[in-house]
């Protein structure tokens, strides 16, 4: 029986977490080992064994979560996305060589290869023929109940009344494509709420927030 | 995020940074051999971020809104076709959106989920960005986080806040700084902050 789905990511609007420390431009990494944990989880991600909606969940749902830095999360998650599919056996990781043999990838980066691959990205714009269902200026209210799958719609967000600003067309949906269940590309909207639709009377005057949300998060208002 | 709270935890977090290096080692290795990875491909990925992507590619994006209005409103129109002119395109950047501060608005982005930010132009994130400080109070007291960056922004400017939850990456135009009317462009490149395009910080003034 597996567990619930459990995001401990959705931090927007939590209190106590203290200050923001800046950071100088040039400082990149802080750990030595910190550049091929990049390196290593980016070349993972380009041989097509996952998406990055999977990488997201992966990361998201780890228990020790709160308490890893931004790069062991990376590597948490790597390990837990290659021993899912069979490509790292837990005693490998243990003994540190390869022990069973490598299963097949649908490729692997090569050198020559890295610009190109890094300037193309991944585009998640997909061409619809459906129109969609709400325009500029259109009253939305968010999804209200929280969900058991990767979503991107964050709690503070949830059963809010939003103004529609921008459209993007439509683009591959993060909560089915997570799960191995397909991009099934929805519209894409920025909707834009009022601080005190968010925080209440206490709210921080001036503030508007903004989340970008796709159609299903979304009910007229 | 990894913060050092008690003296006590400050050894056990060391070996807990030790087994790291030792267990990226170990993964290095494994999809090495497993022919999963090609080595200098890594080195190719981390020489990437370290001298050809950074912040210093979104300053020339600003700075050419600056000084060309016809790339200035191409800019806020289509982010993506404009930027993709002087070659800042690909991973976390394909869908581009700029945002202008005036007078009025001063923009802030953040990412409360994850981490996502502008690549191609801004590089890879600070630190600050991708821990719970700045994901959690950003969308709730941007101006205490202004703060945190010593900056104060006059009481009646509104404040606009982006959350990043999809694939559209957000890249904040700066006001030009006054005194700089005669500057070109590489000049005003070096007084686009990276913090100021994410909406932490603003400009230097010459």
């Amino acid at each position: 029986m597996s567990a619930p789905y459990s995001t401990h990511a959705d931090l927007g609007g939590q209190l106590g977490h203290g200050p923001v420390v800046p950071e100088d431009e040039g400082i990149l990494f802080h750990e030595p080992w910190e550049p091929a944990a990049l390196a290593l989880v980016l070349a993972m991600g380009a041989t097509g064994s996952w998406n990055i909606d999977m990488s997201r969940a992966a990361r998201e749902t780890l228990p020790a979560y709160a308490r890893l830095s931004y790069y062991q999360i990376w590597l948490a998650a790597l390990e837990k996305l290659m021993i899912d599919r069979g490509q790292l056996l837990a005693d490998e990781l243990a003994g540190g060589h390869m022990l069973h043999p490598p299963v097949p990838l649908q490729r692997v980066l090569q050198a020559a290869d890295v610009p190109a691959v890094l300037a193309r990205g991944s585009p998640t714009w997909r061409a619809d023929p459906q129109p969609p269902r709400f325009g500029v200026g259109d009253r939305v209210r968010t999804r209200a109940h929280p969900v058991p799958h990767h979503t991107r719609l964050p709690g503070y967000a949830r059963g809010k009344v939003g103004t529609v600003e921008r459209v993007h067309g439509s683009h591959v949906f993060a909560d089915t494509h997570a799960h191995g269940l397909g991009e099934q590309p929805q519209p894409l909207y920025t909707v834009v709420f009022e601080g005190s639709e968010l925080w209440g009377a206490d709210a921080a005057p001036g503030l508007r927030v903004s989340v970008d949300a796709w159609q299903p998060y979304l009910e007229a208002a | 995020m990894g913060s050092h709270e008690h003296e006590h935890d400050h050894e056990h977090e060391h070996s807990e940074l030790d087994e790291t290096e030792l267990r990226v080692r170990a993964l290095q290795t494994i999809l090495t051999e497993k022919g999963y990875i090609d080595p200098a491909a890594l080195d190719a990925i981390v020489d990437t971020y370290q001298t050809r992507i950074g912040p210093r590619n979104g300053a020339r994006v600003v700075a050419k809104a600056w000084t060309d209005p016809g790339f200035r409103d191409w800019l806020l129109r289509d982010a993506s076709a404009a930027i993709a002119t002087l070659g800042y395109t690909g991973r976390q950047g394909e869908h581009m959106v700029a945002v202008e501060n005036t007078e009025q608005v001063h923009n802030m982005v953040v990412c409360t989920l994850c981490s996502c930010y502008p690549w191609p132009v801004l590089g890879l994130p600070p630190v600050w960005y991708k821990s719970a400080p700045y994901r959690s109070r950003a969308v709730r007291d941007p101006r205490g986080v202004l703060a945190d960056f010593g900056i104060a922004l006059p009481p009646g400017r509104e404040i606009r806040v982006w959350d990043s939850t999809a694939e559209v990456r957000y890249l904040v135009l700066p006001q030009r700084p006054p005194g700089t009317d005669g500057m070109n462009e590489d000049q005003l490149a070096t007084l686009v902050t990276r913090d100021s395009m994410i909406g932490t910080g603003l400009p230097r003034t010459p």
